[in-house]
C-alpha cells in the first residue's frame, strides 16, 4: 500500500473570461518513507501540485478532477474540519519562505504551541517538552532560549530549521518541502537538505521535494517527476532521469546547466519559454520548443508512457533515443 | 593584488571600506546597559579593506553567501554608494571622489544590469522608451534615426524582436525582460559592465539564454565584466578570474580554473563542497559550525575563525594578510600560510 496515491489529479483555475487548467491528470505514488522529487521550471505547476495536495488551494483554483488517496482514503474533497486532522497529523508542509511562514508577532514558542494545542490534549509542560526535543532533533542549539526568541532574532538557516521542526511537531508520515532551500545559503542548504534526509532515513517520513533545483533533487530523491505546461513528461528513478533523461525536455534542462558545457563555451539553452497557462498549444506542450518535434507532435498530446525503467510523455522517444549522440546534445 | 603584472588593470579597487551607520541621530547613539548611559555608535562594516583589480577583457566574478558584501562592493564600483575610505581606480583614474557632474562621462563606459528584471525596467515606458533614453541622454548629438537605428541593432543583438518596441514591460517574460535590461546597458557602447546577480532570478533553461547573451557581447564588444553572483556553477562558466568574499573581506582571489581545481582557504573549501551535483558520487559535503557572524559586530582576528575547523589562537586575534600563492592565487589565511591543512 502506497502512502499517498494521486490519480488524474486536475487543477483548474477559474478566471473571469476562461478557465485556465494548472494541472493535468497527474497520477503518482509515494510509499512509505519515500523520497520523492518534482522538477519542473516557474508556471509547471509543481506548487499548485503540493498545494493541492494538502488541499490549500484558494479561489479561483479548484480540483477539478481526480483523487488523492492518503493511506487509501479519499481526502479529496474533505471538510475543512476533517482535512485538519490529515494537516500536520499526516502530511506537514514547509514552505519556501521561512519569514513568510512564522508569524512575527510571536515567540517560536508560541507558534509551536499552539500547533501542539490544536491537535493534541497536552498540558504546558508536555507540549514544551516536545517542543523543545524537536528543536534539539533539527540541532538548534539551546533550544530552551529560542522558545522565547521572536523570528527576526534568528538568522535564515535557524528559521528554516524551526519551520521543519514545526513541520514535525505531531509526527507526520508525509512532508511535502516547496523549494525549502532556494531562499538560503549554499553552506546552508547543504546543511537543511542533510537534515531532512537524516529526518527521513529515521523516522521513516515521506517526503516529496518541489523544487526547480537538478542538483538538490538528484543528492535527495529516489524518484523524480518532471513537470511541464502543468502536466507530468517524465517519471522515473531520479538516477535513471538524471544520467539518461528521455525527453527532450529534461534532456535540454540537464544540458542547459553550466557544468554540462566546458567554460567558456556557449551553453546549450533551450529557445523559447514555456507557454503561458492560458494559452498552451495544442498537441504537446513542448513542441515549439522541440528540435524533434514532428507534424503529429503539434496535433496530439502525448500520454505518459513506459519506456525501459522510466515513464515519458513524447511521441518521438524511439526515434530520439536510438538518434546518435550528437543528435541528441545538439 | 596590488601587484598586477602587465598592463593596467581597468578597474583597480584599493582598500576599499564601506561603512553603513545604524544609529544615525544623536538619540539614537544613546544606549542604557547596565544601569549606565553611554553613547555608542553602531555600523554596519559591510565592505573591509578590499583590494581587487579587473584587466580588459577579463569576467571578473565576486562570489559569497548572502550579507558578504558583495553587491555594496558592485555598488560602490559603480558609484551608487560612496566608500568610507579607500580609492577605487577605472583606467588609471581615481573615480570615487568625483562629483557627479564628473562621472557623467563615465557612466557611459559603465553601466550596470541588476537582478531583478521585473523592477530595473520603467513599467510605464515602452521598451522603446526604456532603450531610447540612455542613448539620448549620451548622446545628445544624435538625430532621431541615428538613435532608432542603435536600438533596432542592439534589440537584435539581444533576440528581442524590434517590431515589439511599442510594448511595455509587463508584456514580456522574466528572460526578455532581463534581455531587455542588458540591452539597455549595452546600447551606449560600454566597455565595463557591472552585473549584480543578473540571472538567480531566472528559470534554467532561461538562464542558459541570458549567459549565452552575455558571453556574446563579451566576445563581440570586448566587454569587461564585474560579475556578482553566488551560483558557483555559473562562476566556473563564465568567470576568468574569482574573488571569494566572507563578511565584507577577501578570502581568496584565483584564477577560476585554480581556484576550482585547487581551492585553498577553508571557507572556499566548504563553499564548493556545499554546491549540489548532478553526479550521484555522494559529497563530501564540509559541514560549517555556526552561523555567518553579523557585521555589526566583526569578529577580531580572522572573520572565519568562529566557523573554521582550523582556527588556532593567532586566528582569534590577528587578521591574515592576502598571500601571493606559488600557483598564482591570493589567499588569506594563517592556516595556509603555516602549511597547517592537509592536502
Amino acid at each position: 500500500m502506497s502512502l499517498l496515491s494521486v490519480r488524474d489529479l486536475s487543477v483548474k483555475f477559474a478566471m473571469r473570461d476562461q478557465t485556465v487548467t494548472a494541472l493535468r491528470n497527474i497520477s503518482f505514488d509515494v510509499a512509505r518513507g519515500e523520497r520523492l522529487g518534482i522538477v519542473g521550471e516557474s508556471g509547471a505547476g509543481k506548487s499548485i501540485t503540493g498545494f493541492a495536495l494538502m488541499n490549500l488551494l484558494s479561489r479561483p483554483g479548484y480540483i477539478a478532477g481526480g483523487k488523492i488517496l492518503f493511506e487509501d482514503r479519499d481526502i479529496t474533497g474533505l471538510e475543512d474540519e476533517a482535512m485538519r486532522d490529515i494537516r500536520g497529523n499526516h502530511m506537514a508542509m514547509i514552505f519556501q519562505d521561512p519569514m513568510v511562514t512564522l508569524n512575527p508577532v510571536l515567540t517560536i514558542g508560541q507558534q509551536m504551541l499552539e500547533t501542539l494545542y490544536a491537535h493534541r490534549k497536552l498540558s504546558k509542560a508536555e507540549a514544551t517538552q516536545i517542543a523543545i526535543l524537536k528543536l534539539r532533533e533539527v540541532y538548534i542549539p539551546s533550544p530552551e532560549e529560542r522558545l522565547d526568541q521572536y523570528p527576526h532574532e534568528l538568522s535564515g538557516g535557524m528559521r528554516q530549521r524551526i519551520i521543519i521542526a514545526m513541520a514535525l511537531l505531531l509526527d507526520p508520515k508525509l512532508i511535502i518541502a516547496d523549494e525549502p532551500t532556494t531562499a538560503l545559503d549554499v553552506t546552508i542548504q547543504a546543511d537543511i537538505m542533510e537534515l531532512l534526509l537524516e529526518l527521513c532515513h529515521s523516522n521513516k517520513v515521506g517526503l516529496i521535494l518541489i523544487t526547480h533545483d537538478l542538483g538538490v533533487v538528484s543528492q535527495m530523491t529516489e524518484r523524480t517527476l518532471v513537470m511541464y505546461a502543468g502536466r507530468i513528461i517524465e517519471a522515473g528513478p531520479t538516477r535513471e532521469i538524471i544520467n539518461d533523461p528521455q525527453h527532450p525536455y529534461t534532456q535540454g534542462l540537464i544540458n542547459a546547466l553550466p557544468q554540462q558545457t566546458p567554460p567558456g563555451h556557449r551553453l546549450k539553452q533551450i529557445p523559447g519559454n514555456m507557454p503561458s497557462l492560458t494559452a498552451i498549444p495544442p498537441g504537446c506542450p513542448f513542441a515549439p520548443r522541440c528540435s524533434f518535434a514532428v507534424d503529429h507532435c503539434r496535433t496530439t498530446l502525448p500520454e505518459l508512457v513506459s519506456y525501459g525503467s522510466v515513464e515519458v510523455a513524447c511521441h518521438e522517444v524511439n526515434r530520439l533515443h536510438n538518434a546518435p549522440a550528437k543528435e541528441k546534445s545538439a | 593584488m596590488k601587484d598586477m603584472p602587465d598592463t593596467a588593470p581597468l578597474l583597480e579597487l584599493r582598500n576599499l571600506e564601506k561603512q553603513f551607520d545604524l544609529d544615525r541621530g544623536f538619540l539614537e547613539t544613546i544606549k542604557f546597559k547596565g544601569g549606565k548611559i553611554y553613547r555608542e555608535k553602531r555600523a554596519v562594516h559591510a565592505v573591509n579593506n578590499v583590494s581587487l583589480s579587473a584587466n580588459r577583457g577579463e569576467a571578473l566574478c565576486v562570489v559569497g553567501e548572502s550579507g558578504c558584501g558583495k553587491s555594496t562592493v558592485a555598488r560602490l564600483v559603480a558609484g551608487l554608494l560612496t566608500p568610507t575610505s579607500g580609492e577605487i581606480h577605472y583606467a588609471g583614474e581615481r573615480i570615487d571622489n568625483r562629483s557627479r557632474h564628473d562621472m557623467m562621462p563615465l557612466r557611459k563606459k559603465m553601466q550596470m544590469i541588476f537582478q531583478n528584471p521585473y523592477a530595473s525596467l520603467n513599467p510605464r515606458m515602452t521598451i522603446q522608451q526604456a532603450l531610447e533614453e540612455p542613448v539620448r541622454f549620451h548622446n545628445p548629438s544624435m538625430n532621431g534615426s541615428e538613435v532608432m537605428d542603435r536600438v533596432v541593432e542592439v534589440m537584435k543583438s539581444v533576440g528581442v524582436d524590434p517590431s515589439w518596441s511599442r510594448r511595455y514591460p509587463h508584456e514580456f517574460s522574466g528572460g526578455q525582460r532581463q534581455r531587455i535590461a542588458i540591452a539597455r546597458a549595452l546600447t551606449v557602447d560600454p566597455e565595463f559592465v557591472i552585473a549584480d546577480e543578473p540571472i538567480s532570478a531566472l528559470d534554467v533553461s532561461i538562464q542558459a539564454q541570458v549567459l549565452n547573451l552575455m558571453l556574446e557581447a563579451k566576445e563581440d564588444r570586448g566587454l569587461t565584466y564585474l560579475f556578482i553572483t553566488h551560483d558557483l556553477s555559473v562562476v566556473q562558466h563564465f568567470g576568468t578570474r574569482v574573488v571569494v568574499l566572507y563578511l565584507g573581506t577577501v578570502c581568496e582571489v584565483a584564477e577560476t580554473d585554480t581556484l576550482f581545481s585547487n581551492p585553498k582557504h577553508p571557507y572556499t573549501k566548504a563553499l564548493l563542497s556545499a554546491v549540489p551535483q548532478l553526479s550521484d558520487a555522494k559529497p563530501d559535503h564540509i559541514r560549517l559550525k555556526g552561523e555567518i557572524p553579523t557585521p555589526i559586530n566583526m569578529p577580531k582576528g580572522c572573520p572565519f575563525h568562529s566557523r573554521c575547523s582550523y582556527s588556532n589562537a593567532r586566528c582569534l586575534e590577528e587578521q591574515p594578510q592576502p598571500l601571493h600563492q606559488p600557483d598564482g592565487s591570493v589567499v588569506a589565511c594563517h592556516a595556509v600560510e603555516e602549511n597547517r591543512l592537509d592536502g
